[in-house]
């Protein structure tokens, strides 16, 4: 019966793309159309060689294979969101690579919302959805609920990705930072966002531990704020329901506020909370030690959590925004401080007593390096929110730098360390194939990450001092071009982090693949059973 | 130091009792300097936005106690900096337009004034360093070939109304017809032209062709460009028997502006820049070597 249902959903589906594709008003919308038809043809076809097959009871087994295929799509988004990175760094201190015959396709301004969409939704997004559902069935206890449903999140995950990088990249986009897709991929985003609720609280539901570990609250957290950041940020009224463009619903800095809202949080929930959520489960299990301080995880998470929603005004610091919402922001952000530094404390001193294994464990020095960015960026975040420091910093390269120092270097640096410690797991082997290469990969990209931020230290409060330089008279001393030439030097050096930072990405995915291919098996069980 | 007692295994603190896939908790207290430090920013934030506007209320904002506005400081800044160039403002509207290089505190300050109207206004096209884009059709302003003139008196006027635009009734205007495309030079005349062009500025040149091309220039451009292709200001016709061009002394590029006529526009400044910008910036770009 439920296949049948599935069958008929699908194949309307399919049919629905199929007319919508024809009736195309851009062709960004036109190819998304074909994507879908595909998909759902595709998936109609498995559901059909599929349905009536035997399905064997496996509630006594962790469902791990979506967690096999999201460590794959992991490493796969990253290297893609890498090289966009080094190709558009490389862009800005070459802009001849802007090629002519490229125009309107691969020019910085297209490609620049595909790396940020790649590295913090693909990347990112497929580190947190595969370690949120391998980290709420060991620490329930309990089979992943919802039958199939993590596939479902897996492969619509995956969709929406495509779907919107396609659309980057032929034009269709709201223009919102880090909200790029456009209204019918938001519909998606939150069909796929609500399955992954539900699949994480189902197991949370049925868990046969009597409390909920520390690492879960900060995922659910994650979940259930993003999912009303996107509600908010993404409303707007479609232009043709046979067409990519949309019209926001909100104008103004009104609009600007309610962006900055989502963005800031995007990095808070998205890129701090679930992430520290990842941080609060594998740093424990790599270490072998117990978690430092368990007041303090409750303390930090509440006061994380509670101030981070109201300081996205900081981004505006100096515009059309309202100096009481201003002050707020910045209020807020100093205060967030401690809070966040919380996790760091509590993730650095889960390794007391075992801090030899820095010497002799590269994923638990990467997790230290990791854990090590996260202070430093949410050190600096705070204090570029203070109005003083934001008018030399905001709009230049410092925020970038800033931005690159939390990615590259927090969440970076935590999934590497997350993919090392899951693969050999996950695929049952004894060891990883060479550690020795986990130690490449680590110091490439940690000298990669340097070179990334301290170039963009350098060039974006040169860039500030030099843009409000005034003589004598009040006049300004240098054009916006002066500025530009003048960090031609320090592009290229970032461009340089970028590409070591790719070169051990890639050294890490030559690592898993041969760990899986050609470690001994191990033989482990996989019964879901409660810890004593 | 080694009386010192060793720090206390985590072990010897007790955990929560809670195991969740092996992991386990401990019951250390929260740092004191973590504990303290957050206290402190919570007051100082209490304290921050009691002295700054911060609260929302049903309209409007808490003001804050020291009556803090940015939008005012910007407003006082700016009025400021106005006031103290009020005086020297006045005095470059009204000065002779020749005379101001030679009053030192006004060259002076035209000169810082011209400077920052020109990187925001100008180099977009004329480059920040006004050495224009060759071949693209923005003039250099660094050296003394002047289309439209060159004494402070034409480059004010060029600034003030610019150059075919249809936005001011006084700009300078003049066109070029399109021989090529328009049919008003077959091919061979215009083959013969180009080749006489390139003899005029001393390039490499068929020489047979262009002697025809010599009776075709006097015939269809020396009316504007003179007979020698000394160019003429008047109608803003460039200079041709140097090696300055605006869209390229190539063949080809020769070629090209003769078959489609170039219509390089300027914008009229004086609905943007007032008379003082406009004095200062005309005096900046006089002053960058080819003024007259």
């Amino acid at each position: 019966m439920w296949d049948y249902l599935k069958l008929i959903g699908l194949g309307l589906l399919a049919l629905l793309a199929a007319i919508a594709a024809n009736y195309a008003h851009d062709l960004a919308y036109q190819v998304n159309a074909v994507t879908v038809m595909l998909a759902a043809g595709i998936s109609f076809l498995y559901v059909l060689r599929t349905a009536g097959d035997p399905r064997p009871n496996l509630q006594h087994e962790y469902f791990d294979g979506v967690v096999r295929a999201g460590a794959i799509a992991t490493a796969f988004w990253g290297v893609v969101g890498f090289l966009v990175g080094v190709v558009i760094a490389t862009q800005l201190a070459f802009p001849q690579l802007n090629f002519e015959w490229a125009q309107g396709y691969l020019n910085f301004g297209r490609l620049r919302p595909l790396h940020t969409s790649a590295v913090i939704f693909a990347f990112g997004g497929n580190a947190l959805i595969m370690s949120s559902f391998y980290i709420v069935q060991r620490t329930s206890a309990a089979r992943l609920f919802g039958g199939s449903l993590g596939w479902f999140v897996f492969w619509g995950w995956q969709l929406v990705i495509v779907l919107a990088a396609t659309g980057y990249v032929l034009g269709a986009t709201q223009g919102k930072e880090y909200a790029e897709p456009v209204w019918y991929v938001d519909i998606l985003i939150t069909v796929v966002w609500v399955a992954f609720l539900v699949a994480f609280m189902g197991t949370l539901f049925k868990r046969k531990e009597p409390h909920i570990y520390v690492a879960n609250w900060f995922l659910l957290s994650m979940i259930l704020t993003v999912a009303m950041l996107h509600l908010v940020n993404n409303a707007a009224i479609p232009v043709s329901i046979f067409g990519s463009a949309q019209v926001q619903l909100y104008a103004g800095v009104q609009d600007a506020m309610v962006q900055w809202w989502y963005g800031h949080n995007a990095v808070g929930f998205f890129l701090t909370a679930g992430f520290l959520g990842m941080m609060y489960y594998f740093v424990p299990k790599q270490a072998e030690r117990p978690v430092y301080s368990y007041k303090l995880s409750i303390i930090h998470f509440w006061a994380l959590i509670f101030l981070y929603i109201w300081a996205g005004p900081h981004h505006l610091h100096y515009t059309a925004l309202p100096d009481w919402a201003s002050t707020l922001g910045m209020v807020f952000s100093v205060i967030l401080w401690m809070p966040s530094w919380g996790g760091m404390i509590n993730g650095l001193m889960t390794l007391s007593g075992a801090w030899d294994k820095l010497r002799t464990d590269p994923i638990i020095r990467m997790m230290v390096v990791s854990i090590g960015f996260y202070g430093m960026s949410t050190f600096e975040g705070p204090m570029m929110s203070i109005k003083a420091v934001n008018s030399l910093s905001h709009y230049t390269d410092w925020t970038i730098g800033h931005v690159h120092s939390g990615a590259l270097g927090w969440n970076g640096m935590i999934t590497f360390g997350v993919l090392y410690y899951l693969v050999p797991r996950l695929w049952n082997r004894e060891r990883l194939y060479s550690l020795k290469l986990v130690s490449w990969h680590f110091w490439l990209a940690t000298i990669g990450i340097v070179l990334y931020a301290s170039s963009m230290w350098v060039t974006g409060i040169m860039e500030g001092l030099m843009w409000r330089e005034v003589d004598a008279n009040g006049f300004l001393v240098n054009a916006f071009a002066d500025t530009v030439a003048a960090k031609f030097p320090m592009y290229v050096v970032r461009a340089l982090g970028g590409g070591l930072f790719l070169t051990g990405a890639l050294i890490m995915c030559y690592n898993l693949w041969m760990t899986v291919r050609a470690q001994p098996q191990r033989v482990t069980q996989h019964a879901a059973v409660p810890a004593e | 130091m080694c009386a010192k007692p060793i720090k206390k295994e985590p072990k010897q603190v007790e955990t929560t009792g809670h195991i969740w896939d092996g992991i386990e908790e401990l019951n250390n207290p929260m740092p004191r300097w973590w504990v303290w430090t957050f206290y402190a920013t919570i007051v100082w934030g209490i304290g921050y936005s009691v002295a700054y506007p911060a609260w929302p209320l049903i309209t409007g904002a808490t003001p804050g106690l020291i009556g803090s506005s940015t939008r005012a400081d910007v407003a006082a800044e700016i009025a400021r900096v106005d006031a103290a160039n009020a005086e020297i403002k006045a005095s470059l509207v009204a000065a002779d337009l020749n005379g101001i290089g030679t009053d030192p505190d006004l060259a002076a300050y035209a000169e810082r004034a011209g400077a920052a109207v020109f990187r925001t206004n100008c180099s977009t096209c004329h480059g920040s360093g006004a050495a224009g884009f060759e071949g693209k059709g923005y003039p250099n302003l660094l050296d003394d070939d002047w289309l439209w003139g060159g004494t402070m008196e034409d480059i004010h006027l060029t600034i003030t109304h610019g150059i075919r635009n249809t936005t001011d009734a006084d700009a300078r205007y003049s066109q070029m017809p399109s021989f090529g495309a328009d049919e008003l030079l077959d091919p061979t005349q215009n083959s013969q032209v180009v080749e006489y062009v390139l003899q005029m500025s001393g390039q490499d040149h068929d020489a047979a062709l262009a002697t025809a091309g010599a009776t075709v220039f006097a015939e269809n451009c020396a009316a504007c460009h003179l007979e020698d292709g000394a160019g003429d200001r008047a109608q803003g016709a460039p200079r041709l028997n140097d090696a300055i061009w605006l869209y390229g002394g190539s063949r080809e590029a020769i070629t090209a502006s003769i078959n489609v006529a170039n219509f390089g526009v300027m914008p009229n400044w004086n609905t943007r820049l007032s008379e003082d910008e406009i004095r200062a910036v005309a005096f900046y770009v006089h002053s960058r070597g080819g003024g007259e």
